[in-house]
């Protein structure tokens, strides 16, 4: 019997029962349908995140306190800091490979304006910040090198703290207080939205990294340095180069780990990424349980559909079908059940995430490789969960199949 | 369109030796088949007779490749058949016999020229080359030259036999096996499908059918007749009847008073 004769065969009995076949159908329709949905879902919140981590600023490169290596255990921030402003100034003096240097002062203060308090993160940076993080002004204008080197009380403000000091007015020139210090606004940031983390990004202040550490009280200190490279090419070799700068400048020993850590924008996006990953595997699993339900859904109509056609299977025995026709039948035709089910499947579960980008705001993503994985999966169903039913016709006694009622 | 049955004269189509079929029932054991001796040769129609229970379809399924014996050999066309595997009785079904069953036995929901095809479709030989024309022809035999599209539901209990006889033929096989195929017909059918069966016969096919109306058997070359797994007679028919003749002295009945088509 021919390839396109069994097909045909199997075509003509799945037609036979359409009812039946459309409700076998409607497991593996869900089934298939559930698991693109939440497919969508998890690699919509990773295509998110990853654009988020790319609005950090191109080709960038973290330099953060402490060894990552130690122990597994991230011995940076909070026990102690290995981070100066000399690292920086001599990973800007000495880098032959960066396009940019900026060291990261932070500390978090109240922010008195003529109308009202605000706390926020303040940020000590050189000019190069504005060039590592593609940062802008929307009006006003960034402060200078001459401002760094000087230690002026000028402070550059996100958008969301603009909103909330100086609500429907330009903060551009006004005078503010931070930590008790006068400032002047030189000028209000470009809005760049929550950050990977669910951060606002334009809750902030930025000021030049000298008048941080000189005028600000409290702990201030340098919680990384960023570094960006002209081309994504240049970034391993920049790594290396920060690197051994970092490690002469701290004056580590051959044998001594590194107590700093340099990480580019693909491992920060690894990071940050992986815990979505988690997540859309585990969405996907719980909603492959729906695809195994709709294959047992096919052993159950399978089964019935033996005994219902005993005689059927008599019939064809009889004329000369071997045990192995019968058995090919039952599964060609559990099979494109199956697979005829991840096709309306995946349509009907592009159709969910787009409904569910629409009604929820969540971005959803379906990944061209769902097309294979649905007709993939649902076609292995078919043959897992109709090979036990097809045995079973295929085992029939002829004569007992004939006298079947 | 040779069958395979006309050639050797002298070689039996059929050999039965001693055979004997028992079906267990728990403790019990029924002996559906006592030490059956019988041959059929080329181009004979065989009637096998005998009361309800008297071994009668058990010997059709061994005949037919469908069951084998507990005891004693059975060879067609020569061929030894016991031991045989599934496969190789199921490919014997194939090429060799055809099956004519009391209840039609077609695929429900199917068309009749689906139905007459399907025998071809299982063949591994390679020997058909156009199923769906071969199939038109077998129903062109049978006269359900314009039924092709039909389904069984929708073609009276005649025209369904004549289907499946269409069927068991399409393959040109050497052995034709009808298990009473007109106990579900009336008087007009059974003469319709005798008919058939008598021209298939007289075609060079070997006929074994199953049957219990005296009125059937006059029509075959032969009864064999069984009781209790035995085979109590074995004689030629010497005033053997032609199913054509009587239909056509039918006809003339049927215009005459069609409700009364019964016993003539
Ligand atoms: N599958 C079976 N299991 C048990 N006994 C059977 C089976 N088939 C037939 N028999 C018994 O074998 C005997 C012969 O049956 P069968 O060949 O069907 O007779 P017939 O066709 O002449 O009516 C009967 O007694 C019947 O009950
Ligand atoms: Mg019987």
């Amino acid at each position: 019997m021919t390839q396109r004769t069994l097909l045909r065969l199997a075509w003509q009995s799945i037609l036979k029962n359409k009812m039946r076949t459309l409700l076998t159908m409607l497991g593996i329709v869900i089934g298939v349908g559930a698991v693109i949905v939440m497919v969508a879902v998890g690699q919509g919140a990773q295509a998110q995140i990853e654009a988020q981590i790319s609005s950090l600023g191109t080709n960038l490169i973290i330099v953060l306190p402490g060894s990552i290596a130690q122990g597994g255990v991230s011995q940076g921030a909070a026990t102690f800091n290995r981070l100066s402003i000399q690292d920086a100034e001599k990973l800007k003096r000495e880098g032959t490979t960066f396009a940019a240097v900026s060291p990261v002062v932070s500390t978090r203060l109240v922010v008195i304006g003529p109308q009202g308090n605000w706390r926020t993160s303040i940020n000590g940076v050189s000019t190069d910040y504005f060039t590592i993080r593609d940062w802008t002004v929307t009006s006003g204008a960034i402060f200078v090198d001459a401002d760094v080197t000087s230690g002026r009380k000028i402070a550059v403000i996100g958008a969301t703290v603009a909103k909330q000091l100086f609500p429907g007015q330009d903060a551009t020139g006004a005078q503010i207080q931070i930590g008790h210090v006068p400032f002047t606004v030189l000028g209000v940031l470009v809005a760049k939205g929550q950050n990977a983390g669910g951060q606002d990004q334009d809750d902030v202040i930025l000021m030049p990294y000298t008048t941080a550490q000189t005028r600000l009280s409290g702990n201030v200190r340098i919680g990384q340095i960023l570094v960006s490279t002209f081309t994504p090419g240049d970034i391993p070799a920049a790594q290396n180069e920060i690197t051994s700068i970092m490690r002469e400048a701290h004056r580590l020993g051959d044998g001594a780990d590194d107590d700093f850590t340099v990480r580019n924008q693909t491992e920060i996006a690894k990071a940050a990424t992986s815990t979505t990953s988690v997540m859309s595997g585990l969405l996907a699993a719980i909603a492959s349980v729906s695809l195994i339900v709709g294959g047992i859904g096919i052993m159950n109509i399978m089964l019935v559909s033996v005994t219902e056609r005993t005689r059927e299977i008599g019939i064809r025995m009889a004329i000369g079908a071997r045990g192995s026709d019968v058995l090919t039948q039952f599964l060609v035709e559990s099979i494109v059940i199956s697979i005829l089910g991840g096709i309306v499947g995946l349509f009907a579960g592009y159709g969910g995430a787009m409904a569910l980008a629409h009604f929820t705001g969540w971005n959803t993503v379906v990944p061209p490789s769902a097309v294979l994985m649905a007709v993939g999966f649902s076609g292995a169903v078919g043959v897992f969960f109709g090979y036990y039913p097809a045995r079973k016709a295929a085992a029939l006694n002829p004569i007992e199949a004939l006298r079947y009622e | 369109m040779t069958s395979g049955g006309v050639a050797d004269s002298s070689r039996p189509v059929i050999e039965v030796t001693n055979v004997t079929k028992i079906y267990r029932m728990g403790e019990n054991k029924v002996f559906a088949l006592r030490e059956v001796n019988l041959k059929v040769f080329p181009g004979e129609l065989v009637a096998v007779m005998g009361s309800s229970g008297s071994g009668k379809s058990t010997l059709m399924n061994i005949l037919g490749c469908l069951d084998v014996p507990t005891a004693g050999q059975y060879a067609l066309d020569g061929v030894r058949v016991d031991g045989l595997s599934r496969n190789a009785l199921a490919d014997l079904r194939n090429q060799k016999l055809g099956f004519v069953f009391q209840g039609f036995n077609l695929l429900a929901r199917t068309s009749a020229i689906e139905n007459v095809e399907l025998p071809l479709l299982y063949d591994r030989t390679g020997r058909w080359k156009d199923p769906r024309a071969l199939a038109g022809e077998a129903l062109a035999r049978v006269g359900l030259g314009e039924r092709f599209d039909h389904q069984p539901s929708e073609l009276s209990g005649g025209q369904q036999q004549r289907v499946a006889i269409a069927r068991a033929l399409v393959t040109h096989p050497m052995l034709l096996l009808a298990d009473e195929p007109t106990g579900n017909l009336d008087s007009r059918m059974t003469v319709e499908v005798m008919v058939l069966i008598q021209e298939l016969n007289d075609q060079g096919i070997t006929v074994v059918i199953v049957t219990h109306e005296p009125d059937v058997s006059r029509y075959a070359k032969r009864i064999i007749e069984l009781r209790d797994g035995h085979v109590l007679r074995d004689h030629p028919i010497e005033k053997r009847r032609s199913a054509a003749a009587d239909l056509a002295a039918l006809g003339d009945e049927v215009i005459a008073s069609p409700a009364e088509v019964t016993a003539p």
